[in-house]
């Protein structure tokens, strides 16, 4: 449940749901962002889940801090098997050429490839949030033993389609973007497609997503 | 190919259609972007006669030197900008707030913003764009929005759908007021700084940097201390939010910003005081000072006021 409503400037609320991160809390907020989302209430412009916060923006012209929070806080929650999640198995090449932070992961990790490989894969992801560059699913949690920290030194450009790993989430790069995330290989699949005017991200908050392992072949043959 | 066109003879700096924006997709990690300073949007489509959602160009420091190709065409440039209007061999001194008849190979030249960094072009037509997400505000970054989410390029062509028949000529006297103070509500990890951290960003001027663009801009000044944690579980972002990371220098979250960040927000500017601040050019100084949520409020509607006032004397 949320914790505390404040505003953030003049035109957003700032839905606090307390420090944890974990999927409980997190399937929360997701469900206060499609509650709200349906509601399509005047004024509001944005609303931005993440890992613990729920964060609405508005139109300082048609609704203010005050009015909006009454209406959030009196606000009845769909219930949860209203919501529904989908499922997605992420095909995910880790030749070298992809796996651009394999090495340091060994080290830092101190476990070997095939066993970090063998976790990963092994693991169900919860999709906690998108966002950051456009379709960018941070996806949760990783085994405790696959925890590390980013990069010392961010990437100017980390390839499209790059599976990152940093801290207990796995992300997905939609894009060539900067970024300081462990790369462990690369998925042939496109995450966003800009094109769609409905939709254009293939993974939504709440939702499960597993990566199966492909062979070089498998990925090249993906593009055709 | 269109009738009407303008061939771009050179693009200038950073020239973007622009409309209000595209909302409802930050949960996806797709901006907000639109036009920067929101009152000189505005005021270009009014004084053309125009939709209040109608696509414009914005143009930052350089603009466009654009010949037209067509049937008298009505325009409207806004802000603080220079720009020269060539018809055959002769040449005059555009005015801001004015509007402006085209003919077919007359040239418009604008040369540049002064003292602030955006300007628009409004025209009485509609330019031929493909809208994505129902707006065609282009975000070069992201690569989303018209003209395949680029910025204009040389010897392009911008092709016009339709022109309106309105070729009244319509004045606004406005001049655009410098600011000296922004104002600020204090952010949601406002105690993260330390005692004369806080004092020092409401005590000392802000010098704007050089690496400023739609998508933010940095300060530099004396370095904020941080007490608690320089990162954040990474949250919602809107524009305005002022985030202060490690190295102490504040960032400013402006229309283009990543929808989610880690860094602890120290501020966030008001609504009634975005317009001026984007407008602030690399090397000027700025002051922030504290308003709470009410007077924020008030400000917004006296702002709000002062926009209307201006439209209802076009």
């Amino acid at each position: 449940m949320i914790k505390n409503i404040s505003n953030l400037g003049d035109a957003a609320l700032y839905c606090d749901f307390g420090k944890e991160v974990n999927k409980e809390i997190n399937t929360q907020v997701i469900k206060y962002f499609k509650t709200i989302q349906k509601k399509n209430i005047i004024g509001v412009n944005n609303i931005t889940p993440s890992y613990n916060k729920l964060i609405i923006s508005f139109d300082l012209k048609k609704i203010n801090f005050t009015k909006l929070k009454k209406i959030i806080d009196n606000i009845e929650i769909i219930k949860s098997d209203n919501i529904q999640n989908k499922k997605f198995e992420i095909p995910v090449c880790c030749e070298k050429e992809f796996s651009l932070d394999i090495k340091r992961l060994e080290e830092k990790l101190k476990m070997t490839e095939e066993k970090i490989y063998e976790n990963f894969f092994e693991n169900e992801f919860f999709c906690y949030m998108t966002g950051f560059i456009a379709g960018m699913p941070f996806l949760g949690d990783l085994d405790e033993n696959l925890r590390a920290k980013r990069l010392d030194t961010p990437r100017v450009k980390v390839p499209k389609g790059s599976i990152g790993l940093t801290e207990q989430f796995a992300n997905i790069y939609t894009f060539e973007s900067p970024g300081g995330w462990n790369i462990i290989g690369n998925t042939p699949l496109n995450i966003f497609d800009s094109t769609k005017e409905k939709e254009p991200n293939l993974i939504n908050p709440g939702d499960l997503v597993t990566f199966k392992r492909i062979s070089k072949e498998n990925y090249q043959n993906y593009h055709e | 190919m269109s009738k009407n066109y303008f061939e771009i003879i050179r693009a200038g700096i950073n020239s973007t259609f622009q409309d209000l924006g595209r909302k409802n997709l930050y949960h996806i990690g797709i901006p907000f972007s639109g036009a920067m300073d929101n009152r000189n949007y505005l005021l270009a489509n009014k004084l053309i006669g125009n939709d209040h959602n109608d696509p414009v160009i914005e143009f930052a420091y350089q603009g466009p030197h654009l010949k037209y190709h067509g049937d008298k065409l009505n325009i409207a440039i806004t802000g603080d900008v220079s720009f020269k209007i060539k018809k055959g061999d002769n040449l005059t001194d555009g005015k801001c707030y004015q509007t402006f008849i085209l003919e077919n190979n007359d040239e418009l030249n604008i040369i540049s913003t002064n003292k602030s960094v955006y300007g628009y072009l409004a025209i009485s037509g509609t330019f031929d764009l493909k809208l994505q997400w129902s707006s065609c505000s282009t975000n070069t970054r992201a690569n989303i929005g018209s003209n395949n989410g680029a910025k204009l390029s040389d010897n392009q062509k911008i092709n016009i759908k339709q022109i309106n028949q309105n070729l009244s000529i319509t004045k606004l006297n406005y001049v655009n007021t410098k600011i000296e103070n922004i104002r600020v509500i204090k952010g949601t990890n406002f105690n993260y700084f330390s005692d004369e951290g806080k004092r020092n960003f409401f005590k000392n001027e802000f010098k704007v940097s050089k690496l400023s663009d739609r998508m933010g801009m940095r300060l530099e000044g004396q370095k904020i201390e941080n007490i608690i944690d320089t990162n954040i579980r990474s949250e919602g972002l809107i524009k305005g939010v002022i985030q202060v990371p490690a190295d102490g220098n504040p960032i400013i979250m402006l229309s283009d910003h990543g929808t989610i960040g880690g860094y602890p927000k120290i501020g966030v500017v008001i609504s009634a005081d975005y317009d001026k601040l984007v407008q602030l050019t690399p090397g000027s100084n700025v002051k922030f000072q504290e308003v709470d949520l009410n007077s924020a409020e008030t400000l917004f509607k006296l702002y709000e006021l002062e926009t209307q006032n201006l439209i209802s004397q076009i």
